[in-house]
């Protein structure tokens, strides 16, 4: 699991459960440990904008997780993330308000719900791969984009739902700072499990079929079995992402989650580094910084000469745009395996410093 | 049955076909020789459909010569992206062939967006007559044009690559890449032709389209809809190409009548194509021409 280059001198593993555990040495857990600590302390010092970028972060990672359990890990190709984060927001909602489920209870209900949509939708991956999958699953993103427009007992039609607020025994997780540590709780427990799957039995054979699956299955891992599986546990994490945005913005419409949410799901994990939980949430902070960076630099902007070009100054959203799209064309070709592997590069300069070679 | 309707609507659905037969073809021809899924498309149709707009508009100049010059424009672009964007990306994983032409897409459309603004704009007049009787059916002089334009370019294809020098090189590359380096068969500029090509023969369909329905960011969604007809026809296979692109014309104009007359489910015209697309994939996933992958270990 862990490259050899980072592990301390002297630290040897000698039995298979040594070397699957999920921190790589016990430097990195404490770490790890100390980082949620000054999470959970964060809504003291941080403002109200900062918090909603952190909420952001923390329901968009989830969902990436599990687009990159998919692709990362198994090799598969999804374009229809969007749409199944989209579906856990109108079930969550559409189950706590026509059948009353607590809002507690109706979030995991609407991850298993998008895991059953995502798996009928993955039947096809049973069959096909690679480019075919793609245009297979784009597919499956209109669909579902269309069913939303239509269903109205369902979505709400052009109107939209609304989604109450997070409630458990008594308290309302209406505010910023209280749904923070919800969000943060989803966050830690759904990474922790993905790490926890990627080293069982299941999470290796995503693996070996992802690195050759004519191998895989020569070894006896039951292709069409795992490719499912790994859809249905992507479209889960989906699924419970979606909801959890639905629970904190309240209100749910249908304009959202079209093929561009999708591309953004890929473009995080591709930057953030393709079969890596840790690159994921990277990759995630930086696309949910991006356009707020942009946004103050076109504010900076505004002040000086440039302020009078219309272009640059009404032109936001569609320079926003063509940044997720520079970002990932640049990416692809300098940086194909992300920021995790630069992070790892980095880590390793300051290990051997100064002779890294 | 309103049977009037019915055959007004095959015949645009056949029209509208063969120009998703002529884009299909060029994705065919871009994915045969390149082997990359071109996701930007639409975008090609998109920009030729501006870039034409604006010589028409701003630079007043007659419509074939600014045609003209936006094919001109095209080719340039297409070989400039194959050398910048997309040479890099040989062997790379399919996925961020994918990737990368998706991140092509969302540029150039918000570009395109960012420059000329999201209303849609109309041509000016070309032709003095707007609609033309052939057999008591109502066509627009526009459609008539795309069709023989889009026969013509099919006719180039045919002799391109049957008798010509280059088009013979592409298919040599297309079949094996290393056999054809070793006969001499510059690999690099095949490349670059075939997504010049492909961008110049896009954007003819996006100037034709431009003039019937005006320009706007809508012509990029031409490039999604491609999908279906080319995976109905095989994916490597020229011909499969045009069948499917006649086929899915049809057939989205046919569900639009069924849904119109019987089912009033709507959207129907838009979203049809994208079933048949999940059952072909489902039942025969390599198409009616296309190639099987057989795999060996």
């Amino acid at each position: 699991m862990s490259s050899l280059a980072l592990r301390p001198c002297g630290d040897f593993r000698t039995s298979y459960k040594q070397d699957n555990t999920i921190f790589e040495t016990k430097t990195i857990r404490r770490m790890a440990i100390i980082a949620i600590l000054v999470l959970c302390t964060a809504p003291l010092f941080l403002d109200g904008y900062l918090l909603t970028l952190c909420i952001q972060i923390s329901y968009l990672g989830i969902a990436a997780l599990g687009l990159n359990i998919l692709v990362g890990y198994t090799g598969q190709i999804s374009l229809g993330h969007g749409a199944f984060f989209g579906f856990g927001a109108f079930a969550s909602a559409w189950l706590n308000t026509s059948f009353q489920i607590p809002v507690f209870l109706s979030i995991p209900l609407a991850g298993f719900m998008t895991m059953a949509v995502g798996m009928m939708f993955g039947l096809p991956a049973a069959r096909i791969k690679g480019l075919y999958l793609a245009i297979a699953t784009l597919a499956s993103q209109f669909i579902i984009e269309d069913f939303f427009a239509r269903a109205d007992w369902f979505s709400g039609g052009s109107y939209g739902a609304a989604a109450e607020p997070l409630s458990m025994f008594g308290f309302v997780f209406d505010t910023d700072q209280s749904f923070y540590y919800v969000a943060l709780f989803a966050l830690v427990t759904m990474f922790i499990w993905a790490c926890n799957l990627l080293r069982s039995r299941d999470g290796r054979a995503f693996v070996a079929i992802r690195d050759h699956y004519l191998s895989a299955e020569i070894m006896g891992i039951k292709l069409n079995k795992y490719r499912l599986l790994s859809f249905g546990i992507s479209s889960f994490y989906a699924g419970i992402g979606g909801a959890l945005y639905a629970h904190y913005l309240g209100y749910v419409s249908a304009e959202g989650f079209t093929i561009f949410l999708s591309i953004q799901f890929l473009a995080m994990i591709i930057i953030g580094g393709l079969g890596s939980v840790k690159g994921t949430l990277m990759g995630v902070i930086f696309m949910v910084f991006l356009p707020e960076v942009l946004e103050s630099a076109v504010s900076v902007l505004k002040d000086t000469d440039w302020g009078n070009v219309p272009m640059v100054v009404d032109g936001l959203a569609y320079i926003k745009e063509m940044a997720i799209g520079l970002v990932i064309i640049g990416f692809l070709i300098f940086e194909p395996e992300g920021l995790a592997h630069r992070w790892a590069q980095i880590k390793n300069y300051w290990k051997f410093y100064p002779f890294s070679y | 049955m309103n049977f009037e309707l019915l055959t007004q609507l095959i015949v645009n659905g056949l029209i509208v076909g063969l120009l998703y037969g002529v884009i299909g073809m060029c994705f065919v021809l871009v994915y045969k020789s390149t082997k990359i899924v071109n996701f930007a498309q639409g975008e090609f149709l998109l920009i030729g459909a501006w870039v034409c707009w604006a010589a028409l508009v701003y630079l007043q100049l007659p419509f074939f010569l600014g045609f003209l010059l936006s094919m001109c424009f095209m080719a340039a672009f297409g070989m400039l992206l194959q050398m910048i964007v997309l040479r890099p990306m040989i062997g790379e994983p399919i996925i961020s062939v994918i990737m990368i032409t998706i991140g092509l897409s969302i540029f150039f459309q918000s570009l395109m967006k960012w420059i000329f603004g999201v209303s849609p704009q109309s041509y000016p007049q070309v032709f003095d007559t707007q609609n033309i009787n052939i057999l008591g059916l109502n066509i627009e002089m526009a459609y008539l044009m795309s069709t023989v334009i889009a026969l013509v370019i099919m006719l180039a294809f045919y002799f391109f690559f049957k008798y010509s020098k280059h088009g013979l090189a592409m298919r040599a590359t297309a079949f094996d890449q290393q056999v054809a380096q070793s006969l001499g068969i510059s690999v690099k500029n095949v490349f670059a032709m075939s997504w010049a090509i492909a961008a110049t023969v896009s954007a003819t369909a996006g100037v034709v389209l431009g003039m019937v329905n005006g320009v706007s960011d809508s012509l990029s969604i031409m490039g999604i809809k491609v999908f279906p007809a080319v995976i109905l026809g095989g994916l490597d296979s020229i011909i499969g190409a045009i069948v499917g692109g006649v086929i899915i014309g049809v057939l989205e104009n046919v569900a639009e009548f069924v849904d119109s007359q019987y089912l009033q489910i709507g959207n129907m015209y838009d979203i049809a194509p994208f079933y048949v697309l999940l059952v072909i994939l489902w039942f025969k996933p390599y198409g009616l021409f296309g190639t099987k992958d057989i795999e060996r270990i």
